[in-house]
């Protein structure tokens, strides 16, 4: 039998969350970057053990829930086309777009799978050579050289029935917008472990100058994540603002040079919509010129219709960390995991599904 | 001229067309090809006097097979998996146990099973075989009957190789209230064993785990366990097993009908190593993972010591521990508590269970 937590997780993660109540003399806001921090910290209650003064905000960290609706909206038309057999990681599927979502789409007929990595897509269209197979590439730097390992494949082969629907984002940009905003509390960023282990961590250090806004790199074990804390609430009391590798035995500096390498051979940054925030410039992966072939949204030239999100939902507020989910009209009445309207109550790394799940009770 | 005649009537050829390797239109049609395949196939695997009987219906006697002074309890279910054959089961032991299982846990003896079969056009009969004497295995090891049946054959393409509906009568005991309304404050939660394997075992066999695994699915006839257990504890309150949805979301059901809490310790449930790494790898979680050979039990607290020593000298409750406690409060709500002492809410499984991205 496997316990959830090991006891020596349990003491670490106490012991650093005692230091950090010793520690804090003000309040202080701290964003975690990605959804799976949120989700870790939701799932062990770490927001619990934190002294009051220490606010956790839900960033816009899901990539799931950043995803534009035109983005959907494009994939569930071409996941329409007779033909096609559209890919997705699992919890794209539930997203709502403005005419329903993948799920609704698969009732109707349409050739909607869940894949674990764009290579199964990969394979999938050279096991159907008559179909043409879409992957609906979605998440922050950490999915991306899988996708471009993906599509370099693809072109060895010659396939000529594979294509993604690009809408990965990147992580700086969206830093950069948070802080920029006049809206903006956050205080110090916990950065994603994961992203880094691609990127390194150089990137945010002109990032932590420029807006004195200290960061720490975190896992996404408790005891991970309450270093994390531990090394932003440090930083924050003693005046510094840097960045700081709390999760060094999968990050380093520089991070991995042939996935970078990789990813900048096929993709280049684009200006990409970030549902319920905007516009971020240079924020998205397109793909580079010479692989546009590869682009289904090329492929498939689809005229959208007037897009409309939900009236009542306050996603975009969420996702910059201006409200709580809880502040929502319809969060938790007409607004659920099994009827979302909109995107982060759809992911389990979506803020307000984390919060629904977690902390009903509350 | 008589002689003759008679000579005719027996008249048959002596190179008869009957073997098939795959289920035709015809197997559905009620003529020879539905007579062959009830013969040669569903009544030598699974028959027994009161199938053989070949009416329409079964009849069955108030004061012979079935005994008087009893409640009678029927449950049914429909069994569709893909693919139909995984580590650990397949679709006919899995149509089995389902339905046993399902009158089990009102704290009734199964007894009777009816079957119906739903076959695509073109299925082979060598699985259909293989199918049915796993049926008859797992129908043998619950002290099953099967005793009225049906095929239908679809188009090709109009349903997925093969659908098995079953429905199973048993009976219990009037004084028994087992129920999920019937959770008291201060009754204990066991679990009969670690969950998820048979999710995971299930994901496998799709070939959406991305690597090889041993994890078998525990689907298993849970009726001999139970017999056991409420032949020492007749005070049970209330037994469920968490299939579809999993451990979570019977435990919700449970909050919901009873209008109690229930608190549930994280580190007490037990989950195998492998499938607890499986779950982690895929952003599954183990709490939600469906399981066919497991039982949930809650008992007022002073049996709750010797009721879990006699699931463990069972095969199939090993690995039964007390998993939590039912309290007045918060009613209708699931709460788990974290190794961290943190508590968290446990809702019902929302649609389809999906992988997270990260």
């Amino acid at each position: 039998m496997a316990n959830k937590l090991n006891p020596e997780s349990v003491r670490q993660t106490k012991a650093l969350m005692d230091e950090i109540r010793r520690i804090t003399t003000k309040p202080w806001n701290i964003m975690e970057i990605c959804g799976g921090q949120t989700h870790s910290i939701m799932e062990y209650g770490l927001d619990q053990l934190l002294p009051e003064q220490i606010n956790l905000i839900h960033g816009p960290g899901c990539p799931v829930c950043v995803t534009s609706l035109e983005l959907v909206e494009r994939a569930l038309q071409i996941a329409a086309q007779p033909g096609v057999i559209f890919t997705s990681f699992g919890d794209m599927l539930r997203v709502p777009g403005s005419t329903g979502d993948l799920f609704s789409a698969r009732a109707q007929g349409a050739d909607v799978r869940v894949v674990y990595s764009p290579m199964d897509a990969l394979k999938l269209a050279q096991a159907n050579p008559q179909n043409q197979v879409v992957f609906f590439a979605v998440g922050f730097e950490t999915t991306v050289p899988a996708i471009a390992a993906s599509i370099l494949h693809a072109q060895k082969l010659g396939l000529d029935n594979f294509s993604i629907l690009p809408a990965n984002v990147l992580v700086p940009p969206a830093m950069h917008a948070i802080l920029q905003s006049p809206d903006n509390r956050v205080n110090a960023f916990l950065a994603a472990g994961h992203v880094c282990a691609i990127m390194g961590y150089h990137e945010y250090e002109p990032i932590a100058q420029k807006y004195r806004t200290p960061m720490a790199i975190t896992g996404f074990d408790p005891a991970d994540l309450a270093l994390g804390i531990l090394l932003c609430v440090r930083q924050l009391e003693e005046g510094r603002a840097e960045v700081e590798n709390g999760y060094p035995r999968y990050v380093s500096h520089e991070g991995n040079k042939t996935a970078q390498a990789m990813m900048a051979k096929v993709f280049k940054a684009v200006d990409r919509q970030w549902r319920g925030i905007g516009l971020i410039p240079k924020s998205g992966l397109g793909l580079r010129d010479e692989f546009q072939a590869f682009d289904a949204s090329i492929r498939f030239d689809i005229e959208l219709a007037q897009l409309q999100e939900s009236e009542l939902c306050i996603a975009g507020q969420v996702l910059r960390g201006l409200s709580k989910p809880s502040q929502c009209p319809a969060f938790g009445t007409i607004c659920t995991p099994s009827n979302p309207l909109g995107a982060p109550m759809v992911s389990g790394e979506g803020a307000c599904a984390a919060t629904y799940r977690y902390h009903k009770v509350n | 001229m008589e002689e003759s005649l008679s000579n005719l009537q027996n008249f048959s050829c002596p190179m008869p067309i009957s073997h098939h390797e795959t289920v035709l239109i015809g197997h559905g049609s009620g003529g020879t090809l539905t007579h062959d395949l009830i013969r040669n196939l569903f009544q030598k695997q699974l028959g027994n006097p009161i199938l053989n009987q070949g009416n329409d219906a079964a009849l069955l006697k108030l004061g012979q097979e079935i005994p008087e002074g009893m409640d009678l309890v029927v449950s049914t279910d429909a069994h569709i998996v893909s693919p139909l054959f995984f580590n650990g089961g397949d679709i006919g032991r899995l149509s089995i146990c389902g339905t046993v299982n399902d009158v089990a846990m009102l704290g009734a003896l199964p007894k009777f099973l009816t079957a119906t079969f739903i076959m695509e056009e073109g299925f082979p009969l060598t699985d259909l075989e293989r199918i049915v004497s796993s049926m008859a295995e797992a129908a043998k090891e619950a002290g099953v009957q099967i005793i009225a049946a049906d095929t239908k054959v679809t188009e090709k393409g109009k349903s997925d190789k093969i659908f098995i509906s079953t429905t199973g009568i048993g009976w219990r005991k009037k004084d028994l209230q087992i129920s999920g309304q019937n959770a008291k404050p201060g009754d204990l939660v066991i679990l009969s064993g670690s969950i998820g394997n048979h999710g995971i075992a299930v994901a496998e066999a799709r070939g959406n785990l991305g690597f090889k695994s041993e994890i078998k699915s525990d689907v298993a006839p849970l009726n001999g366990m139970i017999a056991e257990l409420l032949k020492n504890f007749p005070e049970v309150h209330v037994l469920r097993d968490p299939t579809r949805g999993g451990l979570a979301t019977s435990l919700v059901e449970i909050t919901c009908q009873s209008q109690l809490g229930i608190i549930l310790e994280e580190n007490a449930i037990p989950v195998d190593q492998d499938v607890r790494s499986a779950c982690d790898l895929l952003g599954l979680d183990p709490l939600y993972m469906a399981n066919e050979g497991k039982l949930i039990l809650i008992l007022p607290q002073e049996f709750a010591k010797a009721a879990l020593s006699c699931l463990q000298n069972h095969p199939y409750g090993i690995n039964a521990a007390i998993i939590g406690r039912v309290e007045e409060k918060p009613a209708g709500q699931l709460l788990l508590k974290t190794p961290l002492g943190t508590s968290r809410h446990l809702d019902m499984l929302a649609g389809e269970m999906l992988p997270r991205i990260c």
